[in-house]
């Protein structure tokens, strides 16, 4: 089964309006050496066997639903609401490609054209593009555009410990041959003070996280005020649920704000397709990274949208455009886009409140059982750090066994939070199973 | 096909011109520049401090569909950008040698002018490199 | 035809999810940090469906018609794997989960990273980047890597042909070398004086795809990667064009050290209006060390939990490979494509992908040979999966490439890519794909007949085209001058 059409009759056919006598002649360029190696695939199967095939290996997955999920930590189980996958599963959009043609993809960019406004309301920005590839990815392009927006004068970027390991690993490889440094997480245990003083005339940018990767809301003012004060660009990484219910970051004077968007409507999906949602000033649009796409008028005078500013981009720039990036996350971005349309004002806002009260319940509850304690004394939203009395990966174990997954072992990637756990609460927590989560940690022994 | 010129400047063979004032020069791109362009709707500008070689890529001018360095045509220190084209790109096209103007600058070595071309040699290279294009 | 934005549409008070009731005791809520507006639309159900459904409706996708655009390979996007994916046990797991809680998906991201290697030849497979030019990224920083780790520092430049992707120079630059422009010849192979001109010991490598942006098999591709390979420089393949080679030959076997594969180009995973893509990379062995994690690994440690009562004892795992030159994004790969590509490569197995390529080869080959009468075509030899005609009709030297394009969208079909690559003028490059029937490739040879008559007879319907499409042709200037790039600018 290759989806092709041709009978051999049509091939025959064909071969000779090309003026060749067989399909072999159409390869003569390839080496002969190397012509035809024989392939050690499996032989292929059925639609009805690859599906059951399929079926057998997924079930042996833990999945959100047959258990109960309190894993966050960057990727979070949130209700997807049907509308959502039936409107962005329409074939006129996931079979088009790039709108480079846009009198026949109007779909796709008014969709983009309002996904990237409403990233705009919710991160209280003024321009948003497309979307990269994910949250750590938007943080590493953040972080270039910070610097050109310097015009390369300034190479030195400090970076919180409590943004996400994996956006600050990400961003290192990014940036290895840059010849820019990055400073700033290397006592993780530090607090907000050490971090500002690392700030100067170098600095092109500051990073920091809200909530952070420990789940705390931090205090944006006085870092924002530090960073500007020395003529640095504030980046804020968010989570885009806690946007429902907490002031932006734009509020705050953030000069670009990024962020996973998994959280809108995209399944866990094992870690991907997610996207990253990347909002600035206007002021600096011209050396932001990415797919845009912008308002104008057809040659009939009627409202059309259209990808421009192109001439950042690689196509045209090529060796100097402001980034190699070629693609978005589309269907990513319009998966997101109309989950934030679904909920609306009220919506968005239900489902933070709905994640910040169960949060805020089993945090309270956990707290309360012997040999637990609540570290962290700073206000969180929907993910709180606990002290456990064994080892984290030894009652998750428990937990996997009793149809729950637990929260993440932050000694993974902080030294002195071993044996804590981040524990994570969404709106698809029940009560009930945030009740069982604290009698099957109340069963754990020290 | 014939493109406005100025006699009062000089031009590089990369089609930017200079107007010299003592050791003030105000450049931009020419008539003929523009013209290739197509509708400008952009242009970058450096900052009033920068400094600059001669034939050095001092701005990038852009349209819809193409980016070009603009190369400045003697050595000098920005002394002001034309902050209006911000506004209004399309200066560029409608008064490439007057509102179009991009950058002031204070020359380091007025003798490098000397190597530029008057308009008539200008004009000549336009028309040299329209043939080569087979007149369009 | 135009659609109001979903601001238009909004009204206080609505909102099209339902959700439940708080169940819990309510917290207080921290009134300094809690925000005052949230200006998002309000949208009922119905009102909600109805605009996206229309907005659908003004695109042009494989599933409405031919999209012959070249160098995306807008094949067929078979509906079994957007099933695959959906299934709860892949859609609904958490990255971070327990390795024993999710062995199915790291079976199936190892069997893939199998795959690739048996399709390609190399050694080492990272499933990690996220699209075709982050692969490029990946691999050229591993080409860093690797002259780096040999104390090799003076390597500075990479060697790219002026036919190459513009993802090509734009990632050289991000890994901090300088790009060097090789020349094409001719007959669109690399120019090989020119080639030898450039190799010494400061080159890391070149970056070359094959077959190349205009749809040709390098005639000296041996010749081209002895010459880089005898200066010490490594060979980046691109793999774009892998639909070509499916079966035919392997990268490795032709003498590339590192590529990337495009799946949603080859392995029929959806373009989604843009994304998401994914760019896995292989590598010959002495690279492999510097892969990007995590990668998947099969073991059959009887110590783990996972292998008791598995079949053979197996568990499936993840490593960092020694020398990485990092991650390039966050979690693992983009497993909801994963999942697709490795159904497809199920269903076709190694003769059905053979005949894929062979049969994407014909079709290109086929609309060639009735096209090049009616349009110049600049090099007339055999291609491959995609050729490269220009869009100009002789006698009408009004018409260019543009106005062919938007007229063929009058005749149903998506335009060809347009102006690339950048050494034929006016090019239109047609990459039909194997998933096209007959007849749609005849119909658009005689759509491309007619528009040739057309140009010489009544050129106004190419220069006014299209003129059936939801919109007509835009103002790109006016786009770029006045930024309007969100609802309310």
């Amino acid at each position: 089964m290759s989806y092709t059409l041709h009978t051999e009759a049509d091939r025959r056919e064909m071969l000779d309006v090309i003026g060749v006598r067989s399909l072999g002649d159409l390869f003569r360029d390839v080496p002969e050496g190397a012509r035809y190696p024989d392939l050690a695939l499996p032989a292929p199967l059925s639609e009805m066997e690859v599906l059951q095939e399929l079926r057998e290996m997924s079930e042996g997955n833990a999945d959100a639903d047959h258990f109960a999920c309190f894993l966050g930590a960057g990727a979070y189980n949130h209700f997807v609401p049907s509308v959502v996958q039936h409107l962005a599963g329409r074939a006129e959009f996931y079979t088009a490609y790039t709108p480079y043609q846009p009198e026949i993809s109007q779909g796709t960019l008014q969709s983009i054209f309002e996904y990237q406004s409403m990233i705009c309301d919710l991160t209280g920005m003024e321009v948003s593009n497309a979307s990269h590839y994910d949250g750590a990815t938007a943080v590493a392009e953040a972080v270039i555009m910070a610097v050109n927006v310097a015009r390369q004068k300034r190479r030195k970027v400090i970076v919180s410990p409590t943004v996400h390991p994996e956006y600050r690993e990400t961003l290192r490889t990014y940036v290895q041959a840059a010849g820019i440094e990055v400073v700033g997480d290397g006592n993780p245990g530090a607090d907000g003070s050490e971090l500002l003083s690392l700030l100067d005339q170098t600095t092109a940018c500051l990073v920091v996280q809200t909530p952070n990767f420990l789940g705390s809301i931090e205090d944006l003012s006085a870092i924002s005020d530090a960073t500007h004060s020395v003529g640095a660009l504030l980046i804020v990484a968010t989570n885009p649920i806690s946007l429902g219910l907490l002031k932006p970051p734009g509020d705050y004077g953030a000069d670009i704000v990024v962020g996973e968007g998994q959280p809108l409507g995209n399944h866990l999906s094992f870690g991907g397709p997610y996207l990253g949602f990347f909002a600035c000033r206007k002021k600096h649009v011209r050396k932001m990274a990415g797919r845009l796409v912008g308002e104008t008028v057809d040659s009939q005078g009627r409202r059309a949208y259209v990808l421009t500013l192109s001439t950042r981009e690689q196509h045209i720039r090529r060796e100097r455009a402001t980034s190699n990036i070629c693609s978005n996350q589309a269907l990513c971005a319009l998966t997101s886009g109309v989950y934030l349309a679904a909920l609306g004002r009220r919506g968005l806002r239900q489902v933070a409140e709905l994640c910040y009260h169960k949060a805020h319940y089993a945090a309270q509850r956990i707290a309360e059982l012997p040999g637990f304690a609540l570290a962290g004394s700073k206000p969180f939203f929907n993910e709180f750090v606990i002290r456990c009395p064994r080892a984290v990966s030894e009652i998750n174990e428990q937990l996997l066994g009793k149809g729950i997954v637990g929260g993440y072992d932050l000694g993974r990637d902080y030294a002195h939070l071993r044996g804590c756990m981040l524990v994570c609460v969404t709106e698809l927590n029940s009560r009930e199973s945030i009740d069982a989560l604290v009698e099957a940690l109340g069963e754990v022994e020290s | 096909m014939s493109f406005k010129m100025d006699n009062d400047c000089r031009y590089a063979e990369t089609h930017e011109w200079i107007r010299v004032d003592g050791d003030v020069g105000l450049v931009g791109i020419t008539d003929y520049a523009q013209h290739q362009l197509n509708d400008v709707v952009y242009v970058e500008l450096p900052e009033i401090g920068d400094s600059f070689g001669k034939s050095d890529v001092y701005a990038v001018v852009e349209s819809v569909k193409a980016a070009a360095d603009c190369s400045l045509p003697a050595s000098g220190e920005i002394l002001e950008v034309n902050e209006g084209l911000e506004d209004r790109p399309q200066s560029v096209n409608e008064d490439p040698f007057g509102d179009g103007w991009f950058v002031k600058v204070r020359l380091t070595d007025v003798t490098e002018l000397d190597g530029l071309m008057d308009a008539t040699a200008y004009e000549k290279l336009v028309e040299e490199e329209l043939e080569g294009e087979g007149g369009h | 035809m135009t659609e109001p934005v979903i601001y238009e549409l909004s009204a206080p008070g609505r909102c099209s999810v339902s959700l439940p009731d708080v169940d819990v005791p309510c917290s207080a809520l921290p009134e300094h940090l809690v925000r005052d507006e949230l200006p998002l639309p309000e949208v009922g159900e119905v009102d909600l469906v109805r605009h996206y459904t229309r907005l659908s409706q003004l695109n042009h996708g494989v599933d409405i018609g031919f999209y012959p655009l070249g160098s995306c390979t807008m094949k067929y996007n078979p509906k079994v794997n957007e099933e695959a994916a959906k299934l709860p046990g892949f859609a609904r797991v958490h990255p971070y989960q327990e390795h024993c809680s999710v062995q199915g998906s790291l079976r199936l991201m190892y069997e893939l990273q199998e795959q690739l290697k048996a399709l390609s030849g190399f050694a080492g497979i990272s499933l990690q980047p996220a699209a075709g030019a982050h692969g490029e990224f990946t691999g050229v920083l591993i080409m860093r890597a690797y002259h780096r780790s040999r104390g090799d520092t003076e390597r500075k430049r990479i060697l790219i042909p002026d036919s190459g992707h513009g993802t090509n120079p734009a990632s050289a630059s991000m890994s901090g070398f300088e790009t060097v422009e090789v020349k094409s010849d001719v007959r669109g192979n690399v120019d090989l004086d020119d080639l030898r001109g450039h190799c010494d010991e400061t080159v890391a490598g070149m970056m070359l795809t094959n077959p190349n942006t205009l749809g040709l098999f390098d005639e000296h591709l041996a010749e081209v990667c002895d010459l880089v390979h005898g200066c010490g420089g490594l060979m980046y393949g691109d793999g774009a064009n892998f639909n070509a080679m499916m079966g035919i030959a392997r990268p490795a076997d032709l003498g590339f050290d590192v590529m990337h594969f495009n799946l949603h180009k080859t392995f029929s995973t959806p373009h989604g209006g843009g994304g998401p893509g994914s760019g896995p990379v292989g590598v010959v062995a002495r690279l492999a060390p510097f892969l990007p994690g995590p990668i998947v690994e099969k073991g059959d440690d009887s110590t783990c939990r996972c292998a008791e009562g598995r079949d053979g004892g197996v568990c499936y795992h993840m490593v960092i490979p020694d020398a990485s030159i990092g991650r390039v994004k966050s979690f693992y790969v983009n497993f909801g494509v994963m999942v697709k590509a490795y159904t497809y490569i199920r269903m076709l197995g190694a003769a059905g992908l053979r005949e894929a390529s062979e049969t994407a080869v014909l079709n290109a080959n086929y609309l060639q040979a009735r096209l090049k009468g009616t349009y110049p075509l600049p090099h007339d030899r055999v291609c491959m999966h995609e050729f490269v005609l220009e869009g100009r009709v002789p006698g009408a030297p009004d018409v260019h490439a543009l106005d062919v394009a938007k007229r063929l969208m009058d005749y149903g079909f998506h335009p060809p890519t347009n102006y690339f690559p950048l050494i034929v003028p006016e090019a239109l490059m047609i990459e039909p794909t194997e998933t096209e029937s007959r007849e749609t490739l005849d119909s658009f040879v005689d759509a491309m007949v007619s528009i040739a008559r057309e140009a010489l007879q009544s050129p106004d319907l190419l220069h006014e085209a299209p003129h059936n499409a939801p919109a007509s042709r835009v103002d790109e200037v006016r786009a770029a001058r006045q930024l309007r790039l969100r609802w309310g600018d």
